[in-house]
């Protein structure tokens, strides 16, 4: 199994430790990530204020890993939806392929619509499969209650998704979770955004939306909160004691992304999935589990 | 609530927006609320709400729209969308109205340092060597620092 690992521009400057443990998992499960080092911004931080030059970024990218012959594997839900976007737009609208190819022209690029970009999560599940992901499990986490953030990107629109998992009643991370022995928590506002693409608009308003999320995690009995955005891993995580400062409460509430989780029922250590990388400490929590 | 002055409605606007494929159909909205309803913005700030977005939109107050703040507070994570009874595309159809806010020069300061820093260097974090060195130190592969084929690309003639 072998794709194009798109990392984006926050992972590999600010998320060593989601790239560092997802890189670890899968060459577990024989996944081959191929780099493309031509690969830059997805487009996404531009969809607001220049949707063409956000389309552009995404059709170049697409570009790229469709002249190595690989589908896309990103890590991201923000790079996963603005390439999966950009390729639905361009492949049900003639109009703007043809605008789109005239501008790529410039770079040398064509944009044919060959390539399958993909969520390292939803590959877990649909390619990779729950029964080759257990072969794997080493150690057993039924102790680990986990409060899962689905985020939106990951799943919505649904529209660009072809009926991947439910925005409305999501399982797909829960059940990788159920797969490698974790005890899944339901909480209330499961499906509320992070707060994150308005941190540059309103900070205050962002990190309340992500302040009111933890407040419903911390009433449950959760040992962490499971993810798979670097975004959202930024409000919850890195952002957690702002938070706590703007709500005057404490949270105390490790955010793993979910690569980190899979990676310790492998039995893997605590540095090769970056877990000593992670805001809020993850120390008593791996402590729990005997590590 | 302000009352609507309906003299300053713009039927050319609402006539743009609606000729557009991909937003087209928000004269649907039938006011049900189901979107302001289920808006985690609108929890945390209720000057924020969705419905209103898309009333003064039907409405064709352009200029209410795109100058003032509201449609910057949308967090774009597509729940109004996913829930409209109507099938409305509520954050597509805002997300193109902060494109057109941006045309009028009314952007976040915050959002107008992102696009400089990306068409400057084609993506938002340069991996310096410091970066680098952070990377292979643990067993990652380098990366170059900018994005040079997408600098090319963004450059306006």
């Amino acid at each position: 199994m072998k794709y194009s690992l798109f990392l984006g521009c926050t992972i590999p400057a600010r998320s060593r430790n989601y790239e560092l443990s997802a890189r670890a998992i899968a060459s577990r499960l024989d996944i081959e990530f191929v780099d493309i080092e031509e690969f830059s911004c997805c487009g996404f931080p531009l969809e607001a204020s220049d949707e063409m030059g956000a389309i552009l970024l995404g059709a170049m990218n697409l570009c790229l890993a469709e002249e190595k012959g690989l589908d896309i594997c990103a890590l991201c839900s923000a790079c996963t939806s603005m390439l999966t976007k950009t390729a639905y737009r361009l492949d049900n609208d003639k109009r703007l392929k043809e605008q789109v190819n005239k501008e790529l022209s410039k770079i040398g690029k064509e944009y044919k619509g060959e390539v399958k970009v993909k969520h390292f999560a939803r590959i877990l599940l649909e390619d990779v499969g729950l029964e080759r992901i257990k072969k794997e499990i080493k150690q057993d986490l039924k102790g680990l209650k986990v409060a899962t953030h689905y985020g939106c990107h990951y799943l919505k629109p649904s529209y660009i998704y072809e009926g991947f998992d439910d925005p409305q009643d999501p399982q797909s991370l829960e059940k990788i979770l159920e797969a490698v022995g974790v005890t899944n928590i339901q909480y209330k506002r499961k499906k509320d955004c992070c707060g994150g693409p308005i941190l540059l608009s309103d900070e205050k308003v962002a990190l309340s939306v992500a302040g009111k999320k933890l407040q419903c995690v911390k009433e449950t009995e959760a040992d962490c909160i499971n993810l798979v955005c670097p975004f959202c891993s930024l409000m919850f995580d890195a952002n957690q004691k702002g938070i706590e400062t703007q709500f005057g409460t404490e949270f105390n509430i490790p955010v793993l992304y979910l690569p980190q989780i899979i990676g310790l029922a492998m039995g893997l250590g605590r540095k090769e999935l970056g877990l000593n990388l992670n805001s809020v400490s993850t120390k008593e929590l791996t402590a729990k589990l005997g590590m | 609530m302000n009352r609507v002055n309906l003299r300053k409605s713009d039927p050319d606007f609402i006539e743009e927006l609606d000729s557009s494929d991909f937003i087209s159909g928000f004269r649907a909205c039938y006011t049900c609320g189901t979107c302001t309803a289920g808006c985690p913005v609108h929890r945390a700030n209720k000057d924020y709400d969705p419905l209103r977005i898309i009333r003064m939109l039907v409405l064709g107050l352009r200029d209410e729209l795109l100058k003032g703040d509201m449609i910057w507070l949308c967090s774009d994570c597509y729940t109004c969308q996913e829930n409209c009874p109507m099938g409305v595309k509520i954050t597509d159809i805002i997300n193109h109205l902060k494109n057109l806010a941006t045309r009028e020069k009314n952007i976040p300061i915050g959002v107008s340092t992102q696009e400089k820093l990306l068409k400057d260097q084609g993506k938002i974090y340069i991996i310096d060597d410091f970066d680098n060195k952070k990377r292979t130190k643990v067993g990652l592969p380098s990366l170059p620092a900018m994005a040079e084929e997408a600098k090319t690309l963004l450059k306006k003639e």
